[in-house]
């Protein structure tokens, strides 16, 4: 009994040792946001501010436009989320559960191109971007990120379970196919789709390489970008960089704790194939 | 009902075929060309130059010096990265942990955060004078180090902020894998007598080996698309010790507009991806 003791004192004190580890960053971040200006940069390093001051906040909106990037990244997201769920639920029901000539072979052929990193298409498609008159626009960041070859899987994984009698009982009701999609097929898939949509906007807020290649006006930068681009400029402004970050990181923050169950189910999910 | 299933899928195959396998068949003819700022103005000046971009680059030295760079990310940061994933799983699923669900949680924050942002603080944990890491170590009697301006130290900061974003991931991966092992087979070598680690040794991580594979993986992918880390914390320096090969890439294509070298630059990294996956797959299955 004295041994499970110590082993299990022991097996906290590391984890409690892992949780400083992983929170230092980011309780100091929020801190030093709070610090009067000059305050981040002494030595040795203070913990907590010695006056809490919002100034910072204040000025990244009043002076540095963080509004219009704030919009700019929810626009973004949103859009993404809502337009992939849509069309990667579609097809995903398709190659599960609807027959159309060369299924099987088109689904292993976008499995297949798994393998291509995107930065490999990257050039041509700002190139083409260029071309129609999207670069430095909202579509041009969300159009690329319309469809998704890893949605399309999830979702096929998971409506494959979906009994056909199901849907023949529908369509001898005569529901239309579409009617049935959206009535039977989607309630169903419901926590599949919950997981993607959280991983679809957390994944489009934080992307970072592909905007700062489209948005070339600084009016439509994400957060990211625009906190990139800050950095540039106000490199010397500790507390003021250090808000903007909070601000970047506090939407998705907040989005993972009231659904963090869903969202790390699903990575399970996405890696139980065999 | 044939006819459905084609509509369904077919939003989906355009944008994909349009966003995405366009643009890479493209980009092979791109990596042919010398387009850059004049063929951007004016499509008169575009020319077929074979394999001279991919001959050029093999003679870049900055070429060698940001794949050299990669390498030395994915083969030291990848493994240490796995490592930490796998001990924080294990401690996790220790049958003897409280609050698995909060550690779990906490652990995973740093994944949700964006890279830029947590590269903003980060910059100021390895500031030579005033940061926090130089500070703990100074408690400790160590001199002060200029992490991001040395050449020798600049990969490893950039190593271990990855590893503090990133382990959380592959955690969730590896404690799935763990609870996926019968408790029978503890009880019964508990009953045979075997200790702490050989149960480690003879049952955890032999029944682990489908979930390094695909975490293995999954890791050495996205080790080699190394590119905000650098363009935020050190702009490939100092002395282009940090410049990975992605961010040579989009210096190549969208600072200096030689899209053509960068196409080319962009297919050889495919290429040593795709023979990193072949490797790994092979040497799992040679276990």
């Amino acid at each position: 009994m004295i041994g499970s003791q110590a082993e299990r004192l022991l097996l906290h004190a590391l984890l409690v040792a892992g949780v400083v580890l992983t929170l230092a960053p980011l309780l100091w971040m929020l801190s030093a946001s709070l610090m009067p200006a000059g305050e981040a940069s002494v030595y040795p390093p203070r913990p907590v501010p010695s006056a809490i001051t919002l100034e910072h906040y204040v000025s990244l909106f009043s002076r540095l436009n963080l509004a219009r990037y704030f919009l700019n990244s929810l626009v973004i997201a949103s859009a993404i989320t809502l337009l992939s769920l849509l069309i990667n639920s579609m097809a995903g029901y398709a190659f599960a559960k609807l027959r159309f000539a060369g299924r099987d072979r088109i689904f292993r052929a976008l499995l297949s191109a798994l393998v291509v990193p995107a930065q490999v298409a990257m050039l041509p498609l700002f190139l083409m971007l260029k071309q129609i008159g999207l670069i430095n626009t909202w579509w041009g960041v969300i159009v690329p990120g319309m469809a998704s070859i890893f949605g399309i899987f999830l979702i096929r994984q998971y409506a494959l379970s979906i009994p056909d009698s199901l849907l023949e009982a529908a369509r001898i009701d005569g529901a239309s196919e579409f009617k049935i999609y959206w009535l039977v097929i989607l309630p169903i898939c419901r926590p599949i789709l919950v997981t993607l949509a959280i991983f679809t906007f957390m994944g489009a807020w934080n992307d970072f390489m592909w905007p700062l290649i489209v948005l070339t006006d600084e009016a439509m930068y994400t957060l990211p970008v625009a906190l990139a681009n800050l950095l540039g400029e106000h490199v010397q402004d500790t507390e003021l960089m250090m808000a903007g970050s909070v601000l970047t990181i506090l939407p998705v923050m907040l989005l993972f704790i009231f659904v963090q169950r869903a969202y790390i189910e699903g990575i399970t999910a996405g890696s139980l194939k065999d | 009902m044939i006819v459905a299933g084609f509509w369904f899928a077919l939003p989906a195959l355009a944008l994909i075929a349009v966003f995405f396998v366009l643009p890479v068949a493209a980009g092979l003819a791109l990596s042919l060309s010398d387009f850059d700022i004049y063929a951007l103005g004016n499509l008169d000046y575009l020319r077929f130059v074979g394999f001279g971009n991919y001959a050029r680059l093999v003679q870049d030295p900055l070429f060698w010096r940001a794949l050299l760079n990669t390498f030395y990310f994915v083969l030291v940061g990848g493994p240490l990265s796995v490592l930490v994933s796998l001990g924080a799983a294990l401690l996790i699923n220790a049958r003897l942990v409280r609050w698995k669900g909060l550690f779990r949680v906490v652990f995973f924050l740093p994944v949700m955060t964006a890279l830029v942002a947590v590269a903003v603080v980060w910059r100021y944990i390895y500031h030579p004078r005033y940061g926090l890491l130089n500070y703990a170590l100074g408690l400790l009697g160590i001199e002060p180090v200029d992490w991001l301006g040395d050449p020798l130290l600049a990969m490893p900061a950039l190593i271990l902020m990855a590893v503090w974003k990133n382990f959380g991931y592959n955690m969730i991966i590896f404690i799935a894998g763990l609870q996926s092992i019968p408790e029978q087979l503890y009880d019964s070598a508990r009953i045979d007598g075997a200790g702490r680690f050989q149960q480690l040794r003879y049952i955890t991580l032999p029944l682990l080996a489908p979930t390094f594979v695909f975490v293995g993986l999954l890791t050495m992918i996205g080790s080699f698309q190394l590119f905000a880390e650098p363009y935020v914390m050190t702009q490939g320096g100092p002395g282009d010790a940090t410049l990975s090969v992605v961010l040579l890439m989009y210096e190549q294509g969208f600072r200096w507009w030689n899209l053509g070298y960068a196409a080319a630059i962009a297919f050889l990294l495919f290429a040593i991806m795709l023979a990193g996956t072949i490797l790994q797959l092979r040497l799992r299955r040679g276990l």
